[in-house]
């Protein structure tokens, strides 16, 4: 079953890659790559960069939500819109301001750590919350997320860097071309690491005491995972914006559908994710052509509604 | 007591309305006084408007958490308005009086918001938490259908749009300041004339049975009430999330009491304290460039935070 999974999920990124790399403003026919040098240029220079930053960003968003989901032992979490987006895009505020003459990687590492901090913020919250209200989780890690983007907002007012902010807060991958979007396959490295500990992360998600008896070392997967969902959480904001709820439907619509075992589970929810981001931002490309929609907007309501599913559609022991 | 406290509260309004409306005046008095009148009437009229919705949608819902917006009212707003734009094109749309597209606009959302809520709150008894995080959901999914929608309007009419999707208290257009007052005063005469039904509405579901009365008799009223109210601010200066929960839960410290008939006035007073004080701060003594608006939204968020946390802990 995860095989026939896999399979599919394979296929449909191929397909939807192929698709990708023909659709846009400047149409592109595959009889032209092969005679004229200016279309292996565009292909070269943005079709590709686009494709392979949709399915990076995908497949590591899903993975970070599916980690983050067993951090705070919810699954109603992600880590775009439960304050490590907001905190990462702080971060990049920050470096704006502090370092303004520093490159990527500055604005990058410091994004990273206030990605970081955002997020051991959130699990203090958590942890105040009783057990027995399951729904209280997403519900702090809205309004706090809420609360970060708020005083980003209130900073950028001061130093009027406003336009700066809906860069970061609306993702999109229309600016995203051959030498800026790079990064992201770390983020991807950092996405393959996890599922090589993948035993790991399944063992921490019974939870402290379980985990720790099991012969686990609680604390340092704790912080392998806080660094993954960090990392690619500030990388993704940095180079193409927030993308919210990708980490939170893939991960529940897997583990709805094919249980919670990571090892087997993981690749199949890496690459539903990246399906899925590359089929909304070509259908962000179709939709209104030859304008653009921010790829964003999409996310905002197919995950709100698919959110809204999760919550109600619930199993009644969950 | 409670005397004395209302003495104080309506002091301090005079006291920031008129340091609002003279300090840091310069040229002609008759010029200074009548532009910042305007401002002040706005922002006293958003401040009673905002309290007022947030405390009955408190009462009807039976806890101290929720407000007209956080459950997305004013996110409902502006989707209808933008779907009203998208549908008419911004070119027809900019020919119709503005006055008549908010009463348009008013009448679709109290539909609108009546038919999503009584469905909303039917769900209430049954887990609380899972209807405010539907709320807050809702509320995101209307503001991201407002950008995706504005993003397949013509960008030169998304400008029409953009203008009225953003939280501002000091540009209040002055033809709609004259039908919110007016909105603004008939739905507070209802309110008051139905202080003591709100009493007993505010006793839950059961107690009032008890007590000979049907507990949903009035609630249809009461939602229409709020969708009016909420249609005049968010018309008036844009969403603000939080500055209800803020005002009503300093009224529930400043007065301690469970009459509608003492609440209400506190809160219209606390709500343009609030707006006006904070205002008065932000510009004229601490010459801060971001929006009021912002300021709330953060000190609001703590306050939802910090109620949260204390009811999921008790």
């Amino acid at each position: 079953m995860p095989r026939l999974w896999l399979l599919i999920c394979l296929c449909l990124i191929l397909l939807l890659s192929v698709l990708s790399i023909f659709v846009g403003v400047i149409d592109l026919s595959p009889m032209a790559l092969l005679r004229d040098p200016e279309a292996l240029q565009l292909l070269a220079v943005s079709r590709l960069p686009r494709t392979a930053a949709a399915v990076l960003t995908g497949c590591s968003m899903a993975v970070s939500g599916q980690i983050m989901q067993i951090l705070v032992r919810n699954k109603f979490v992600e880590p775009i819109s439960a304050g490590t987006g907001q905190a990462a895009a702080l971060g990049i505020l920050l470096s704006v301001l502090l370092f303004p003459a520093a490159g990527l990687a500055v604005k990058m590492s410091l994004a990273a750590v206030t990605a970081l901090l955002g997020t051991l913020g959130f699990l203090a919250l958590v942890q105040r919350l009783p057990p027995t209200e399951p729904l209280l989780v997403p519900l702090v890690g809205l309004v706090y997320g809420g609360i970060l983007g708020a005083v980003m907002v209130f900073i950028a007012y001061q130093v009027d860097l406003i336009q700066y902010i809906d860069v970061w807060m609306l993702g999109e991958f229309s600016g995203v071309m051959r030498g800026r979007y790079e990064l992201l396959w770390l983020a991807g490295i950092a996405a393959f690491v996890s599922y090589l500990i993948a035993d790991q992360f399944a063992i921490l998600g019974l939870g402290r005491d379980m985990s720790l008896s099991l012969g686990l070392n609680h604390r340092q997967v704790m912080a392998m995972g806080l660094l993954c969902v960090s990392v690619v959480s500030a990388l993704t904001v940095v180079t193409v914006g927030m993308l919210p709820f990708v980490g939170l439907i893939i991960p529940n619509l897997i583990s709805r559908q094919l249980g919670d075992n990571l090892r087997v589970t993981l690749p199949v929810t890496a690459l539903l994710g990246g399906v899925f981001v590359l089929g909304c931002d070509i259908l962000a490309r179709v939709v209104r052509h030859p304008y653009e929609v921010p790829v964003g907007t999409i996310f905002g309501v197919l995950g709100t509604l698919a959110f809204l599913w999760l919550i109600y559609a619930r199993p009644r022991n969950a | 007591m409670l005397r004395l406290r209302f003495l104080w509260l309506i002091l301090a309004l005079v006291v920031v309305s008129a340091l609002f409306l003279t300090l840091e005046a310069k040229g002609s008095w008759s010029f200074t006084l009548w532009f910042r009148g305007q401002k002040l009437a706005s922002l006293l009229l958003i401040g009673a408007a905002v309290s007022i919705a947030t405390i009955l949608f408190q009462t009807i819902t039976h806890n101290r958490i929720l407000t007209p917006s956080i459950m997305g009212f004013d996110a409902l707003f502006l989707l209808i308005l933008t779907l009203m734009i998208f549908g008419m094109g911004a070119g027809a749309y900019a020919q119709v009086p503005k006055v008549t597209l908010f009463l348009i606009n008013l009448i679709l959302l109290t539909l609108a918001s009546v038919a999503l809520f009584t469905l909303l709150l039917r769900d209430q008894r049954s887990d609380l938490m899972r209807m405010v995080l539907t709320g807050i959901i809702l509320g995101v999914l209307f503001r991201s259908l407002v950008l995706f929608i504005q993003r397949l309007i013509d960008p030169s009419e998304f400008a029409v749009l953009q203008s009225a999707s953003f939280a501002r208290f000091n540009k209040a257009d002055p033809d709609l300041l004259l039908v919110s007052a007016v909105l603004v005063c008939l739905a507070g005469g209802a309110i008051w004339r139905m202080r003591h039904r709100l009493d007993v509405l505010a006793l839950g579901e059961v107690l009032p049975v008890s007590l000979g009365a049907d507990p949903r008799r009035g609630q249809l009223t009461v939602l229409m009430l709020i969708s009016v109210l909420v249609s005049v601010s968010t018309a008036l200066v844009g969403p603000v999330a939080f500055l209800g929960l803020l005002v009503s839960s300093l009224t529930y410290r400043v007065i301690p009491s469970w009459h509608h008939g003492h609440i209400l006035p506190a809160a219209i007073l606390i709500g343009g304290i609030t707006l006006v004080g904070g205002q008065l701060v932000l510009e004229r003594i601490l010459h801060f460039e971001t929006p009021l608006a912002v300021v709330v939204e953060c000190l609001g968020g703590l306050v939802f935070l910090i109620l949260i946390l204390r009811k999921g802990s008790t």
